[in-house]
């Protein structure tokens, strides 16, 4: 559908019925990008998603509850007990408020919309405002109709979606919208010199800064962008105006959103937009003394000023060197330094690189996010050499910049999508409007082309159908008509760079569309087939991205599925465990587990927790990681000090769930014996492995999430061997009591296990030993056909308790049934 | 709230009618109904000042054989009883009505008392609950505690009936004045757990005593000697339940209690103390001493009234509460000027010795640290003798508002006047620029 659709108006050129037609090209492509993300919604249910939304969630409610100032002043004493959040100076407010006012906005009218609603639908909205703005962005570089493409391609791109889709309420949401819009109207301004969207730019700035940390790659991209085109004699005022009032307006504002304050003007990330600033004014300042200086005046100037200003500026530098080498970390933030060298993290800070999003990504992870557009990217890289104007050296820069952020952190492969996007746009509809002007040539003029370029493209397109072998045939014929291309604008280049006015990069080409053709014509044939291919590729990544947006990246992960041979099992324990504890714990309960689940606990069990996924203070973090690496005694004992009276893991080792704690568990350790040194990585792993079989270490066998995750479980396993699904092995350590620790909720699936602190003896024992102990009898070592009855029995019992079914006189038929009703797999 | 309300209305009634006061039995710790286990009914006659001075004291005591098979401490799982005495040594595997080791710790972890004597024969029913307890009876079931010079003369020639005089200085246990005569006393003797702070030794052996099996030749020292023989010692469980053990039963017998003393080695004779420090060490542990209660906890700003939900950082406070004290009748005001609040949060912030006017009013006030954070304000009163108070109440506290801080900062006016003559200066320029030819 888009391929086609998007391909005619960029073919069809001026006119009502063009413009009528893109207009209605972009509400569907709208449509789309919103309807594409609703999959969750109607797989699962209209929830919030995963672990930071559930926070944004818990502080719109808040906001919508309280009021603006109150959300700004807030300080919630529910998480990081007891240390305390300031909430209001340590988050950023763009998503919350934008959801909040489009709570506010639907009640003003009458909605009667939940809180959670908006919450769910806010990233698909923002996702059809993204395919926009791609499409505005776009038409600067390129026209229409790569606009359109770039638009329908981000639109739905698997990588966006899978931050996007409905119910994942989080920054990136509304953060690559801000971020695409920002360089949108950096282009506008850069292309019109208009001061109006200047203002516009630095006000799109302060949204994005609202919104996101990832806002420093505006403040750092644009400036490379900007000293890019002072030293390839590209400078103009309009250049000037472009980026002036966005240094300045933009890090006034930045400076007026809490978290971000004097770090605007403090931290190494924004010294460059400061630096490259300077620069600008020196060369405007170059270019105007130019303009009414003789030369000769002007070289003696230049020579006087040189000498004393090189003096000045290496006693600046001089200074600033000195400043910033006070500091450890160099003025940069830890996740910055982990961009900037990806060693960093994983050898200085466990607590970033233990974060999945934080690791490197793999290539089968760039085919699966951005598909096809992977192939396609290089051809517009070409594409917007020719002929190579201010916005479109900006794009080239803004990929180049993203591939490398991407391949850093697997998360940044956000940022990398809308540039993707838009040079995959650019490539498409540069083939599709060679082609098809082509086959229209053809048609008008049936005269033959000129010979050479005919044969390669019978050759490349007939040799195969594959798909990645129909996108090297396009490029091959894009290179083809490229190079061509490119002769042209070199021919053009100074004619046009001796003009002063404003001309937009989409005039020029509609202008040169006339000249081009009778240059360029491919053969009918040929271009016939390449049309088709290219329609082919697009189709599959159309199929690829439906795929994505519905089974891939929909699941909420806090409602889990399987599917069986018999049907869909829903795994639905963790919030089965929030309800529990919200309904059976005191209200000012303190709860602890790994910081994983802080958000979701204080979220949806309304309990006090103490760390979660704002991970600012190590300490904190390490002492609980300390306490799940430690023995059960020393672990109730640095519980007791914080207070906490629950403590829960995640276990997969029923069910097969592998992402649950003990697989965890070793950046518990890492990241506890980062500040508590007594904590060692090694006392855990035999011979470099991790293990918890009977080979496991006894730190490891006796370590508290060790005992947490495998209390019973032995005992609940089909024949009390206690084999672990996840770890693909039988446990080492099978039967223990807890001595400090008790039991008080297991769910369905045994996934959340939930412990209530023991409180403290209330007589101290003598030393004596106990003479008069009840005898046990252990009926398994005497008998050993019956251990498989007592087995069967407790877990029968385990499971009737679960179950809520009354275990009373089971006998043994109505056991097995049971058995094999519960077990038939 | 409600609670709170309660104990104002009933502070009124403590303080403005006395003479009421013994009606409010839902408020009154001390024991009530007790239950006295014997091995022997012969008990009852040969211990009898004892009993008489519990039930002349107000106790409702209910005497049964230690293994009668109708033995119950609860019924519908409400406890028939409020202190147990157990005055059966002897008894073997478990008491009647299947009571076992288990059953009373039960009834102790569920605070109720319990007086526990020993003697030369001690069971390993008796020897487990006193070690449950933190108190070890000496595990040689033969040995009793022999004293070859502090020794009643009255007694056998194995030097078994000794004389205990060190005893804990504490009024609140022993009563004012405490027990000058010495103590007779004939049984094993018993160490406590040195890391327990919940167990304080009465009375303990002269440094010349041992516990050994009496008339036998020792091929190795004792296990225990001199001083660190305890002979009576109070365990009060952190529940405030209270626990007497005796390594004698004949310390409560009417015979001791009435029996003259002549030391070996002195002349002179002196009334025993046994009756002194049996009934003293009974007030004690039935609740009638040193036991404190503490209500109305209260903190607010200065100035204000009302407990907010949540204090500011430097913000100015006021914190009191009231602490009483039974004294078996009534409650009365505690006096005391070592009650100290800390201002907690993982390490206390402020520690303030309380002041108080007293009528049990116990207040203080301080500035709330320049630190914001969930504080708890928490009282841990442990004294001697007396139950322990541990009294814990969660404020957070929050940085200042975005309207908080000051609005014009002297240190900040050359920079005020940078900004406002730049603004003057672009604009005057702007004209110039603008219209000037």
């Amino acid at each position: 559908m888009t391929a086609a659709e998007v391909a005619s108006p960029s073919s069809g050129r001026g006119g009502a019925f063009a413009s009528i037609l893109s207009i209605g090209t972009l509400l569907l492509i709208g449509i789309l990008a919103f309807s594409i993300r609703l999959f969750s919604v109607i797989k699962y249910e209209s929830v919030i998603h995963e672990f930071d939304p559930y926070f944004n969630y818990r502080v719109t409610q808040y906001l919508s509850k309280a009021g603006i100032y109150e959300f700004w002043n807030w300080f919630d004493d529910r998480t990081w007990y007891p240390l305390g959040r300031v909430i209001g100076g340590t988050v950023y407010p763009g998503l919350t408020l934008t959801a909040g006012t489009m709570w506010w906005v639907a009640n003003a009218l009458n909605i009667p919309l939940s809180v959670e609603t908006a919450c769910v639908f806010t990233a698909p909205v923002f996702s059809a405002f993204a395919a926009w703005s791609t499409y505005a962005l776009t038409k600067e570089v390129k026209g229409i109709g790569a606009g359109l493409t770039a638009a329908a391609l981000i639109a739905m791109v698997p990588s966006y979606i899978s931050r996007s889709v409905a119910g994942s309420y989080d920054n990136e949401g509304v953060a690559i919208f801000a971020l695409v819009f920002t360089f949108y109207l950096y282009l506008k301004t850069l292309n019109t010199g208009s001061l109006f969207y200047a203002t516009l730019n630095a006000l799109a700035y302060f949204y994005m800064v609202c919104s996101w940390g990832g806002y420093t790659f505006i403040i750092n991209l644009i400036p490379m962008h900007v000293l890019l085109c002072i030293v390839t004699g590209r400078y103009s005022s309009r250049l000037y105006i472009a980026y002036s009032p966005l240094v300045i307006l933009g890090t006034l504002l930045a400076a007026l959103v809490p978290v971000v304050g004097f770090n605007a003007v403090m931290t190494s990330e924004h010294f460059a937009s400061f630096l490259v600033f300077v620069i600008l004014q020196v060369v405007a300042i170059v270019y105007y003394t130019k303009r009414i200086l003789t030369p000769k005046a002007f070289r003696v100037a230049v020579a006087v000023v040189l000498t004393v200003g090189t003096i000045v500026a290496l006693t600046l530098i001089a200074v600033l060197i000195a400043l910033v080498a006070t500091s450890p970390t160099k003025g940069w933030s830890g996740r910055s330094l982990s961009l900037l060298d990806p060693t960093y993290a994983s050898k200085y800070i466990p607590i970033i690189a233990s974060v999945s999003e934080h690791q490197p990504p793999t290539w089968p992870s760039y085919f699966m996010d951005i598909n096809i557009l992977a192939f396609l990217v290089p051809a517009g890289v070409i594409a917007c050499f020719l002929p190579l104007s201010d916005s479109s050296t900006f794009v080239v820069l803004y990929l180049v910049t993203a591939v490398y952020f991407s391949g850093v952190m697997v998360r940044l492969m956000l940022v990398f999508a809308p540039a993707a996007c838009i040079m995959s746009g650019i490539a498409l509809s540069e083939a599709f409007g060679t082609l098809t002007l082509s086959v229209k040539y053809q048609i008008e003029l049936p005269d033959p082309p000129t010979g050479p370029v005919a044969p390669v493209d019978q050759t490349a397109a007939g040799a195969t159908s594959e798909t990645s072998a129909s996108a090297t045939a396009a490029d091959l014929a894009k290179d083809k008509s490229v190079s061509e291309k490119g002769k042209e604008t070199l021919r053009e280049r100074p004619k046009r760079s001796r003009k002063k006015e404003k001309e937009s990069a989409e005039k020029s080409v509609v202008k040169k569309a006339p000249k081009k053709k009778a240059s360029k014509v491919l053969p009918f044939e040929a271009s016939a087939v390449a049309i088709v291919l290219l329609l082919l590729l697009v189709s599959f990544y159309v199929i690829h991205c439906v795929w994505a947006a519905a089974e891939a990246y929909s699941a909420p992960s806090i409602v889990l599925t399987s599917h069986t041979a018999d049907g869909m099992h829903v795994f639905d324990d963790f919030r089965e465990a929030y309800a529990w504890l919200s309904h059976n714990t005191e209200e000012n309960d303190k709860v602890a587990s790994w910081w994983d689940y802080g958000y979701q606990t204080t979220a949806m069990a309304n309990r006090t927790v103490i760390v979660d996924n704002n991970t600012w203070n190590n300490t904190h973090i390490a002492t609980v990681g300390m306490a799940m690496s430690s023995p059960e005694r020393q672990a109730w004992e640095i519980y007791q000090t914080l207070d906490v009276k629950y403590v829960f893991v995640i276990f997969g080792g029923l069910v097969g769930y592998p992402s649950d704690d003990i697989n965890k568990f070793l950046w518990m350790v890492r990241i506890g014996g980062g500040v508590f040194p007594h904590i060692k990585e090694a006392d855990y792993l035999r011979d470099g492995q991790y293990r918890i079989d009977a080979q496991a270490t006894p730190t490891m066998l006796n370590s508290l999430m060790y005992k947490l995750s495998y209390y019973r479980f032995a005992e609940a396993t089909m024949d009390g061997k206690g084999y672990d699904r996840v770890r693909r092995t039988e446990i080492g350590k099978k039967s223990f009591k807890l001595t400090h620790f008790e039991e008080v909720f297991t769910t369905h699936h045994w996934m959340v296990r939930i412990y209530k602190l023991k409180p403290p003896k209330n007589r101290f024992r003598g030393k004596n030993k106990r003479r008069t102990k009840p005898m046990i009898t252990d009926r398994r070592n005497e008998d050993p056909p019956y251990l498989w009855l007592t087995t069967l029995y407790r877990s029968v019992e385990v499971k009737c308790y679960l179950a809520k079914v009354p275990f009373g006189d089971v006998d043994g038929r109505q056991l097995e049934s049971f058995w094999r009703h519960k077990y038939r797999n | 709230m409600a609670s709170s309300t309660r104990s104002q209305a009933l502070l009124l009634l403590v303080v403005l009618l006395p003479a009421l006061v013994a009606a409010f039995s839902e408020d009154n710790p001390t024991d009530q109904r007790v239950l006295v286990l014997l091995e022997d009914l012969a008990l009852k006659s040969s211990h009898s000042i004892f009993f008489k001075s519990l039930s002349s004291r107000g106790y409702e005591l209910d005497f049964k054989l230690a293994d009668d098979t109708k033995l119950a401490l609860q019924r519908y799982g409400e406890y028939l009883y409020d202190a147990l005495i157990l005055f059966a040594p002897s008894v073997e595997g478990h008491l009647g009505g299947n009571l076992d080791v288990a059953a009373i710790l039960d009834f102790v972890d569920s605070g109720h008392d319990l007086i526990l004597a020993a003697d030369t024969h001690t069971s390993d029913l008796i020897r487990d609950i006193a070690t449950e307890c933190g108190v070890d009876f000496d595990e040689d079931t033969e040995a009793v505690v022999i004293d070859h010079i502090n020794f009643a003369i009255e007694g056998e020639s194995d030097h078994s009936l000794i004389i205990g005089d060190k005893l804990v200085e504490s009024d609140v246990i022993l009563g004012k004045g405490g027990v000058k005569d010495p103590v007779l006393f004939r049984g094993i003797g018993h160490s406590v757990n040195p890391a327990s702070d919940l167990v304080v030794t009465v009375l303990s052996a002269s440094p010349s005593a041992f516990s050994a099996p009496p008339n036998a030749v020792l091929k190795s020292p004792p296990a225990l000697t001199g001083t660190s023989i305890s002979l009576v010692s109070l365990v009060q469980a952190r529940n405030n339940a209270r626990i007497l053990v005796s390594g004698s039963l004949d310390l409560f017998s009417d015979k001791f209690f009435k029996s003259s003393v002549q030391k070996f080695g002195s002349s002179s004779r002196s009334g025993s103390g046994n009756e002194k420090l049996a009934v003293e060490l009974s007030k004690w542990t039935f609740h009638e001493r040193g036991h404190l209660k503490a209500v109305n906890v209260n903190h607010h700003k200065v100035g204000e009234k009302d407990e907010p939900s949540m204090y500011r950082i430097t913000d100015n406070l006021e914190y009191s509460l009231e602490i009483y004290e039974w004294t078996g009748k009534a409650w009365k005001p505690y006096q005391a000027d070592d009650v100290q609040v800390q201002f907690y949060m993982m390490s206390p912030y402020v520690l303030k010795t309380l002041d108080h006017n007293g009528k049990g009013l116990f207040y203080t006030s301080f500035q709330v640290p320049d630190v914001y954070g969930v504080f708890q304000f928490k009282v841990e009163y442990r004294r001697l003798g007396y139950t322990s108070l541990t009294l814990s109440k969660q404020i957070p506290v929050r940085p200042f508002r975005h309207n908080e801080y000051e609005r014009f900062i002297k240190a900040a006016y050359p920079y005020y006047g940078g900004a406002f003559s730049m603004m003057t200066g672009f604009f005057i320029f702007g004209i110039v620029f603008l219209y000037h030819k």
